[in-house]
């Protein structure tokens, strides 16, 4: 396993109060969960499938480094205890709510937003979802007796403990359905919007995107001014239809001292088109987990991402692509940009189960260190269990090119806008996977914000 | 007033000296041709104008239109018209020529209070230059100098020099990595920008270029001094007699 550069273990507990903490962090969550439960949607299966998931993460507790998937990224020893549910914003907190939420619309977008894991229909353009798309609240899905079959689909859970945190403490969320053969022309832009401080929301979304359905779906994650501390656990469980098509874009922002985390569960048919792209641009501690699970034959996925870590940010992007079937290729491109005492953890991992010949499936992983505290762990894997595959991976660091930089000041540009060229097209390499035009324009912004903050 | 003026150089690079008390003159209108053997410091003479860091002076002047170019930015000095062609033009994946080229324009055009080029002005601009330099229109869409050919990267320091109309350009072995068919076209498109208000500092190893690219005046360069000037026939002289000869006198 290729480890590029790993921080020597800086065991910041001992043992005896590693077992304090997680006894403390426990009972905490334990707290929350019985304190929350009278608030949180659903009865009977739904309650039983709650309770299932909080007994898998109680078993496990908050995520620490010795999981192998959690190593760089020990929630145990960052976050320390989970803190009390949000209370459901007031009117208050929805005007700040849909100030923050403007700011980051997308062009042409139809947006649902939700506040502190509450979805707020007085800030969403309900009225603007087009035909053959249904979306509903989670809430209202988990309390319809009728879709209590639903639930269970929409709860499903992996043996990650933060998924199953996720899927005991969901407030709320979006149930997102496009009918078969349907070709939704703007896309779909679910807000999460924090207002609160020290507090934690858990929102659970669900889309199904029918057969030779087609859909972009963007998310973005924004803080509310004067929301700070909070941590946000968010999953997102996807269904792609066979020949479907969808453009998944995330783009996450918070607070400078609040968590994320965020986790998608995917599952793609035959000859349908993924292409997913996830950017992590502030906040104190986030982790995007995506698991994509190739299950039909003749399908592209193109799995993207970027960190822009500054001041002390730990951002930690994880992807898992599982080749279940054959004839899929899967290409993954994920860059990190760090300065300041950042650090940018990536792990990407390519499974090709024993069925999948002819698997086609690359991973390059790239680190731009621009400050000597700036620290990038890489950990690419790949599990290769077939014949006749091509799988390939690559991983690199280092600074800006000297000779790129002397090139460009020589003709004419200041060392400064010299350095914003060269990190914009090292950045771009990840965002031209984006199929739309639009997105990536939109994300190009987002991106352009982050280095003109830059010092 | 020489356009460019360097008065007793002395340039080191980890304590080791490569320019030792170098003297040169180029007035507007001049092409120059400085040549000498591998390791003489034709390079760093040229690293040196054009601001590359890395390198020690140690002593000396080096005077643009009377200004003294030592004290700028290297993005400054190609605002004032300082032009350094490439000897090894790099690879910027990820940044299109146009982006390129638009970017560098507008930031020389700041630099000197004059207005950018509006989108459309620009264009034109550049449709007009590359044509003329036969670079195709996709060349110049795909990113800088990526999986261009040896004589296409050339040719792409040629169509910068041409759009930014600097008034001292300094080749650094334009000719290296060309082809007889590549150089012609190199070449005249350098003559094409031969003006009585612009210089040109051309370095290379072979008389070749010089064939194509008639210099008024020609340096021998060697062991990081000129050692000795003359006309176009030095030139000739030197492919007869070699560099050996300089080599002794110093």
């Amino acid at each position: 396993m290729p480890n590029l550069k790993t921080r020597p273990d800086g065991l910041r507990d001992s043992p005896m109060k590693q077992v304090l903490a997680k006894a403390d962090a426990e009972r905490a969550t334990g707290d929350v969960f019985a304190a929350a439960r009278g608030r949180l949607p659903g009865v009977g299966l739904v309650a039983q499938i709650r309770a299932r998931a909080f007994d898998v993460y109680k078993r496990a507790g908050l995520p620490h480094r010795r999981m192998e998937d959690w190593k760089y990224t020990d929630l145990r020893a960052l976050i320390g205890e989970v803190l009390p549910l949000a209370p459901r914003p007031d009117a208050e907190a929805l005007v700040r709510a849909k100030v923050s939420a403007k700011q980051v619309a997308a062009d042409q977008a139809v947006k649902l937003v939700l506040v502190n894991g509450i979805f707020a229909p007085e800030l969403s353009d309900v009225g603007r979802v087009e035909n053959g798309v249904v979306v509903r609240s989670l809430r209202e899905v988990l309390e319809d007796s009728a879709t209590g079959a639903m639930a269970g689909l929409v709860l499903s859970t992996t043996s990650d403990s933060a998924i199953s945190l996720n899927a005991a403490m969901a407030t709320d969320g979006l149930v997102i359905t496009v009918n078969d053969g349907n070709a939704v022309k703007r896309p779909i832009q679910i807000v999460h919007v924090a207002t609160g401080s020290s507090v934690s929301t858990y929102t659970r979304s669900y889309l199904q995107l029918g057969k030779e359905a087609h859909a972009a779906i963007v998310e973005s994650f924004v803080p509310a001014e004067g929301a700070s501390g909070y941590q946000a656990n968010d999953a997102m469980i996807a269904l792609v239809g066979d020949e479907a098509s969808l453009s998944y874009i995330r783009v996450a922002a918070a607070a400078s001292d609040a968590v994320n985390i965020s986790s998608a569960i995917i599952a793609v048919g035959a000859r349908a088109k993924l292409d997913l792209f996830s950017m992590t641009c502030s906040g104190s501690i986030s982790r995007y987990q995506g698991f994509i699970t190739l299950t039909g034959e003749g399908t592209k996925l193109s799995a993207n991402g970027v960190n822009l870590v500054r001041d002390k940010l730990h951002a930690d992007t994880t992807i898992v692509v599982d080749h279940a079937v054959p004839h899929c290729t899967s290409r993954e491109k994920f860059r990190a940009v760090i300065d300041d005492c950042g650090r940018s953890v990536f792990q990407g991992r390519i499974v090709v189960r024993p069925a999948a010949r002819k698997t086609d499936a690359t991973l390059t992983s790239r680190a731009l260190l621009l400050s000597d505290q700036a620290e990038a762990d890489n950990k690419p894997e790949l599990e290769i269990l077939a014949d006749d595959v091509v799988c390939s991976h690559g991983a690199t660091s280092g600074a800006l090119d000297d000779t790129l930089l002397f090139y460009l000041r020589a003709r004419g540009l200041s060392e400064k806008d010299a350095q914003m060229l060269l990190i914009k097209a090292f950045i771009g390499e990840a965002i031209e996977g984006i199929t739309s035009e639009n997105l990536r324009d939109f994300v190009t912004v987002e991106t352009e914000r982050w280095l003109q903050a830059r010092r | 007033m020489a356009l460019l003026e360097i008065r007793d150089l002395h340039v080191g690079v980890e304590n080791r000296e490569i320019i030792r008390g170098l003297h040169l003159n180029v007035k507007a209108g001049e092409v120059h041709a400085i040549m000498g053997p591998n390791g003489s410091g034709k390079s760093t003479l040229s690293h040196v104008i054009a601001g590359k860091p890395g390198y020690e002076i140690t002593g000396g002047q080096v005077l643009f239109r009377g200004e003294n170019l030592l004290r700028m930015e290297p993005n400054e000095r190609a605002a004032k018209g300082v032009f350094l062609a490439f000897q090894y033009p790099v690879d910027i994946p990820g940044v299109t020529t146009m982006n390129f080229l638009r970017a560098a324009l507008n930031a020389q055009r700041k630099a000197r209070g004059q207005q950018e080029f509006s989108t459309p002005e620009f264009l034109k601009r550049v449709r007009e230059v590359a044509g003329s330099l036969n670079i195709p229109q996709d060349m110049l869409k795909r990113g800088v100098n990526v999986g261009f050919s040896g004589g296409e990267k050339k040719r792409n320091e040629i169509l910068q020099m041409a759009l930014f109309e600097p008034s001292l350009c300094i080749l650094d072995e334009i000719d290296s990595g060309l082809d007889i068919d590549a150089l012609r076209t190199v070449a005249s498109g350098i003559n094409a920008l031969r003006s009585p208000e612009r210089a040109m500092i051309v370095i290379t190893h072979y008389r070749r270029l010089l064939d194509h690219i008639v210099p008024d005046i020609v340096h021998v360069m060697s062991r990081g001094r000129i050692r000795k000037s003359g006309g176009k026939e030095l030139a000739l002289e030197l492919e007869a007699c070699g560099y050996a000869q300089f080599e002794d006198a110093a």
